[in-house]
């Protein structure tokens, strides 16, 4: 993980400098700065609700563009399950399949297909007996970074193995090399509703090299792929699909741990998120087998990178999956993978960030702290701001780590305003001894 | 650095708000992961028994490079027999208290697991001190 990177970037000219994106940055990683927003590159999650709240569409994540495919020779699309929840007239995952491919790939493998295997992986895992209870799911890039950054203590209780977007990428460079293609070659790109995955797969914990090359986003090539499929004769459509309904089910929040079968806790969007893991903190829930935390609404569907609604997603996706489940009406094709020779475990454990830190030294620390409680009570407290920052509290830290001055506050700044007239009056009363009389 | 705070009596919404507040200052100061979970744990549940049991009160907590000291002082009932409180599974709280999932009888056990000192000062109907030291040291 690289505490310096982040798939979030800003549009400065479409920024307003309005105080959305400060307020409801999880982390408080935002600041308006010179009438521009500004992320704290240590703070930032990924989590890409600066991206959702933004009216001016200002924030956007970096993804790769279709065109990065052709720095390959052999081009893998691995779709995340979210992709077939944007249509929802289309029930057949292999019409949707076969337009991805037509986008220029040459082979297309299912991410779920990986999350059945995941699936299977954790369970024996957590049977083993040997992991610390309740276990989190590690499937969240975003909620991984939030727990290294607000909740270091539950660093334990992380699930330690890879998302299933991985494992597929491991997957699928395994089974095409061996029908002699170089894997350098091989241009392994993961079809995301995710501004988190693209971090991962730069810099990503729990393995030294991601074997994933790119990430494009969902919504980036939505209206080609539309018409691909819009336009496709359907006696061509391939028989690309061979996941089964449960590892779809990944999209949306829940289907994970339904697929543990463990006794589980499953919880969506950031807030939801951190309040289960305060609790947890506070030692509760140990008597919980798992907890899939998703920063988004709704779970992957509702992913900043996607075009339908998320909860019409939703919706499409269970369409899509009680037409899997009727026999013979999804055709499937039988792929070897071969999963014994993927790691599926981490080889790279977390670490906690320290990025709430005020200083590295504790004393100094503590002088600093002192400072802020102070500045808390002086301030008006009622978080408006308008000072730049999300709340009081925030703007106090600003203040004592250098960058803000009280007087960015409009309260404290007109106070002090008054008393200067004040002072002005009394001195303008103050006529000279020549008038005076 | 000293830090106070006022349990209000009865009100489960705002209870664990001082243990939150600790946490995160704990965090500012880049106090190591176990540390954070043994004061999380020991104060959590101490300032829960304190709105169960006792009507609310104060806590202090001093924080030194070495050590995090948290003195939890009620006005309440007072704890009548101390070793018969800190055995695991004892409990003497209400069904209204139960239904919230609190009062499982691990309170004083699990402050004690996670603490590196605890004291418990009481006398009937005057109150009950719970003093928890939690040391840090660097690694």
């Amino acid at each position: 993980m690289n505490k310096g990177y982040h798939s979030i970037e800003l549009i400065e000219k479409k920024c307003i400098g309005c105080t959305s994106c400060i307020k409801r940055c999880p982390t408080e990683a935002i600041r308006v700065r010179s009438g521009k927003a500004l992320i704290n590159h240590e703070r930032c999650i990924d989590c890409g609700m600066c991206i959702k709240v933004c009216e001016s569409h200002a924030k956007k994540a970096v993804t790769d563009s279709l065109a990065a495919i052709k720095n390959f020779k052999y081009k893998v699309a691995i779709p995340a399950p979210t992709l077939y929840g944007q249509f929802d007239k289309i029930f057949n995952v292999n019409i949707i399949l076969t337009g991805l491919k037509q986008l220029g790939f040459d082979e297309v493998f299912e991410v779920s297909r990986a999350a059945d295997l995941v699936t299977e992986y954790t369970v024996k895992l957590i049977s083993e007996g040997n992991l610390k209870k309740p276990v989190i799911s590690s499937a969240c890039p975003a909620v991984v970074k939030l727990i290294t950054i607000k909740y270091p203590a539950l660093i334990e209780n992380i699930l330690p193995v890879n998302a299933p977007v991985e494992i597929m990428a491991a997957l699928a460079k395994g089974y095409i090399a061996k029908k002699g293609i170089n894997k350098e070659d091989i241009g392994v790109f993961f079809i995301s509703p995710c501004a988190a995955k693209r971090t991962q797969c730069l810099y990503p914990f729990g393995l030294e090299k991601s074997e994933v090359d790119g990430v494009i986003s969902i919504a980036d090539i939505y209206i080609k792929l539309r018409s691909l499929i819009h336009s496709l004769n359907l006696k061509d459509t391939e028989v690309l699909a061979h996941s089964t309904f449960k590892g779809v089910s990944w999209a949306v929040t829940g289907g994970e741990s339904e697929g543990t079968k463990l006794d589980s806790i499953a919880v969506d969007g950031v807030e939801n998120v951190m309040n289960v893991l305060e609790e947890l903190e506070n030692g509760h829930l140990e008597e919980i087998e798992f907890i899939e935390g998703l920063a988004c609404t709704g779970g992957c569907v509702g992913g900043p990178l996607t075009v339908a609604n998320g909860f019409v997603a939703k919706n499409s996706l269970q369409k899509l999956k009680t037409f899997m489940k009727r026999d013979g009406a999804l055709k499937t094709r039988e792929i070897e993978l071969n999963p014994q020779s993927v790691n599926f475990e981490f080889t790279k454990p977390l670490h906690p960030q320290y990025s709430l830190m005020l200083d590295k030294d504790m004393g100094k620390a503590l002088e600093k702290l002192a400072k802020i409680k102070q500045l808390v009570k002086e301030l008006p407290g009622i978080d408006c701001g308008a000072c730049g920052s999300p709340t009081c509290e925030a703007l106090a830290q600003d203040i004592v780590n250098g960058g803000s001055n009280i007087e960015d506050c409009v309260f404290m700044l007109r106070s002090k305003v008054k008393d200067m007239a004040q002072a002005m009056v009394s001195l303008a009363s103050k006529l000279p001894q020549t008038i005076q009389g | 650095m000293t830090l106070h705070y006022d349990v209000i009596e009865d009100d489960f919404i705002s209870a664990g708000e001082a243990s939150s507040d600790l946490k995160k200052v704990l965090k500012q100061l880049g106090i190591a992961p176990d540390i954070i979970r043994k004061i999380a744990i020991s104060m959590y549940e101490a300032e829960i028994n304190m709105v169960i049991h006792a009507n609310g009160g104060t806590i202090d907590v001093e924080i030194k490079p070495d050590k995090i000291y948290i003195c939890l002082k009620d006005t309440g009932p007072g704890i009548p027999d101390i070793d018969l409180a800190m055995q695991e599974g004892f409990s003497t709280a209400t069904d209204k208290i139960r239904d919230l999932g609190f009062g499982a009888g691990m309170g004083i056990p699990n402050m004690k697991k996670n603490s590196d000192f605890l004291k418990i000062t009481s006398e009937v109907g005057v109150g009950t001190t719970v003093e928890i030291e939690v040391d840090c040291a660097k690694e």
